[in-house]
């Protein structure tokens, strides 16, 4: 640097801040340094940027809608724009660094907006505040940057506790998601979501259950549909059985394990179980494995429909499945196919002992049928009966009839076919039947003629008969009458005859009474048979009557 | 060349403090009288302005793009940044209002380093080009620094009076705090500008200081 020019003095200038650079220099410096520090800053915080796929974009503003994950500030939606093909609206979305979790690909976002649904109302507070995105975590380790929106709030949120399970139905019936699922009554869980089978033959249904109630789900819980009203009108009178009062306007599914079940186990996560009807049937011991088998009938089976009753001996075990025309090519006919399955398991004790003393398992067809093949030798046959005698309903009843004659059993044929014999209503038509056809073969004309002669021939002998015999009679009465005459007055009060009888009456009298002493007599000395009368003793009327 | 001479041809200064002018030859530079360091110019007057300003145009950017302000109004919050703040303003038909935020925040702030880039570079140029426009120009900047404090003033009012809990709240955010030092260090850049530096040149254009201009004449 130059010196001063006002060195003349000759003194050392005073070189006490003579720096190449002035120390000011340090201000803009620092002032740098703080932007690129704060630049820093924020590229360290700046999370990842994401597009959400919304149907509309009501409630999406940009800059100021919030996306909010557990009612805390995670992101803000930067742009709303429509989509290419303008079907939908992608709104983009700047999360911030500590939300870099929510771009995992199976992390859900939704608007929150005020809504009135089956489980209550929700977001009543975005009524004031305006709407926000919801999200929610996802677990998948591949990252996206494309997310769907859901229309709806997902019902639960990831990370809660306790358990999904898939209940497999026949259709939906009232559920929707957010029907509750209770356990006893009470609220523990809910529906989270439904689709359809693969092959569109089902429904399958997801619940949630919370923990700590989750562990109540066990291997051997059944589970039902509690919707609606269940009436019951039987020999205690009427009752009506309900869930609670919202399953009756929302649906809802109730579960319980049967009252016996030892060795039961909590059941594992995403566990299927089936979704019965109601409560009855979902707690009837389990049906087991199903037998399917053909019965063919040769009459009419009006009345009969699919899912009537199979009995054996009065106990429910099968279900008739369904009910088809066929035609018997070589008798010309149209017997009816009737298919039902039998569930051998409800057989209970008789299906064990069976088994048992037979020696089969289980799985095992061909003993089945050779044990049906012995059956069937001993009369074994499906009936059709008539369960309801106003309404016509008839159900299929199994059962022995040692007196029908033996029919050949394909042990072999595949689904098994059961002999079937007429039903007892059938059979008592049949007889009448007969009946009336042999009354229609009498010849009821000639007996009719035949008769109508005879009866010319009676009155031809009726005239003669009055015309002839008649005035005979009447002498010959008159005759009666002289001869009665005659006998009257030989019995007459004063008559000799009367007289003369009266005294022999008498005689007779007075002997049996004689002889009735002399009895008496002997009665009492039995000797005097041998020895006569002793001295001294009297008749017997001498000395009174005897006491008797 | 009718004008008294100088003081720098007399080799004479004014103290700061006590207004006593000092004879420069002595060593050191100090006032005889009350002990004050003397200076015949603002100490390293060019230095000085270009640091506070290149530091004020650092905190310009920050200042620009952060959020100066948080308005919650019914849960619903949003920042905003100054520019942001005026196209509101703008969009909702407020042209006037937004025109004044404009000027008082964005306009006048870049204004000044025009200005004062200019007033540095023709002095360190030696320019005779329009000497007494630039004196004008860098009154005018020392007048308008004041008011540049308005943004400043109206979000610290503001986020103390809206405060409303669940209705409405407006909080400051970090970009009023580098808007106010933008402010604060362009003052501080137009006061170390010495604008007697515009004419020191022309007095003695036949007795050129050897001094560099940046150069601090000693103290």
């Amino acid at each position: 640097m130059n010196p001063s020019s006002h060195d003349e003095t000759g003194n050392a200038p005073v070189k006490r801040r003579h720096f190449g650079v002035s120390l000011v220099w340090i201000v803009p410096i620092v002032a740098v340094l703080v932007g690129i520090s704060l630049v820093i800053h924020s590229k360290m915080q700046e999370g990842p940027t994401i597009v959400l796929n919304f149907k509309t974009g009501s409630g999406l503003t940009a800059n100021k809608t919030e996306v909010k994950y557990r009612n805390v500030v995670i992101g803000h939606v930067t742009d709303v724009a429509l989509s290419n093909d303008q079907k939908n609206v992608n709104a983009t979305v700047k999360l911030s660094k500590q939300a870099e979790g929510f771009t995992r690909e199976d992390s859900k976002f939704w608007v929150v907006r005020p809504r009135i649904g089956a489980g209550g109302v929700s977001g009543i507070d975005t009524l004031l505040s305006g709407d926000y995105i919801g999200a929610d975590i996802g677990e998948s380790n591949a990252r996206a940057k494309h997310f769907t929106g859901l229309e709806n709030p997902p019902p639960i949120t990831y990370g809660e506790p306790g358990k999904r399970f898939t209940l497999h139905t026949q259709d939906l019936g009232s559920l929707d998601i957010g029907s509750p699922v209770y356990y006893r009554k009470i609220p523990v869980g809910q529906v989270v979501a439904y689709a359809l089978d693969a092959d569109g033959k089902g429904v399958n249904i997801e619940v949630f259950i919370n923990a700590p109630n989750d562990a109540f789900v066990t291997d051997n819980t059944r589970f039902w549909n509690a919707s609606g009203i269940d009436l019951d009108i039987g020999a205690n009178g009427f009752s009506v059985k309900t869930e609670s009062l919202s399953t009756l306007l929302v649906g809802g599914i109730a579960f319980r394990a049967p009252d016996y079940n030892p060795n039961d186990t909590a059941a594992a996560e995403d566990k299927t179980f089936d979704l019965f009807a109601d409560q009855q049937t979902a707690l009837a011991p389990p049906a087991g494995q199903a037998q399917y088998m053909v019965l063919r009938f040769d009459q009419a089976m009006r009345g009969l429909k699919v899912d009537a009753p199979v009995e054996f001996r009065g106990v429910e075990i099968g279900k008739v499945v369904s009910v088809n025309l066929d035609f018997d090519a070589e008798k010309r006919s149209f017997p009816v196919n009737v298919g039902i399955v039998i569930y051998p398991q409800r057989l209970g004790r008789a299906h064990t002992n069976l088994l048992k003393a037979l020696n089969h398992t289980t799985e095992d067809e061909n003993g089945a049928a050779q044990i049906l093949s012995t059956f069937v030798d001993n009369g074994f046959r499906a009936q059709a009966r008539s369960g309801n005698l106003l309404t016509g309903q008839l159900y299929i009843a199994l059962d022995f009839f040692p007196k029908v004659p033996k029919v050949a059993f394909d042990a072999s044929a595949r689904p098994i076919v059961l002999p079937t014999i007429p039903g007892s209503l059938e059979l008592l038509q049949e007889q009448l039947q007969a009946m009336v056809e042999k009354i229609n073969k009498l010849p009821v004309e000639r007996i009719a003629s035949n008769l109508d002669g005879n009866l010319v021939e009676l009155r031809k002998g009726l005239t003669q008969f009055n015309s002839k015999t008649l005035p005979g009679v009447q002498s010959t009465l008159l005759d009666v009458s002289k001869t009665l005459q005659s006998a009257s007055s030989t019995l007459a009060e004063d008559s000799p005859q009367r007289e003369q009888l009266t005294q022999t009456l008498d005689e007779l009298g007075r002997m049996s009474r004689s002889l009735r002493e002399l009895s008496d007599y002997l009665g009492r000395h039995p000797e005097s048979l041998i020895r006569g009368r002793p001295e001294g003793v009297a008749p017997i009327d001498m000395k009174g009557p005897p006491r008797n | 060349m009718k004008r008294p001479p100088t003081a720098a041809e007399l080799n004479l200064c004014l103290c700061h403090s006590c207004g006593l002018a000092c004879d420069m030859t002595d060593e050191p530079h100090q006032c005889p009288r009350c002990d004050a360091p003397l200076h015949r110019r603002k100490t390293n007057s060019l230095a000085r302005t270009w640091a506070y300003m290149f530091a004020a145009l650092a905190f310009y950017v920050p200042a620009n793009l952060l959020p100066v302000m948080n308005t919650t109004m019914l849960g619903n919050g949003s920042d905003s940044t100054i520019m942001s703040g005026v196209l509101e303003f703008w969009e909702h038909g407020a042209w006037d209002i937004a025109l004044i935020i404009f000027i008082a925040s964005i306009a006048v702030p870049g204004v000044k380093f025009v200005a004062l880039s200019l007033l540095l570079i023709t002095v360190q140029r030696d320019s005779l080009w329009a000497r007494k426009e630039r004196s004008k120009l860098f009154r005018f900047v020392e007048l308008i620094g004041y008011w540049s404090m308005l943004d400043v003033l109206v979000v610290a009012l503001v986020a103390a009076l809206v405060k409303f809990q669940a209705l409405g709240d407006i909080e400051p955010r970090p970009g009023i705090l580098f808007f106010g030092l933008v402010v604060v260090f362009t003052m501080l850049s137009a006061m170390s500008f010495d604008p007697r530096l515009i004419w020191d040149h022309s007095a003695h254009q036949e007795a050129v200081d050897e001094e560099v201009m940046d150069e601090p004449i000693q103290s």
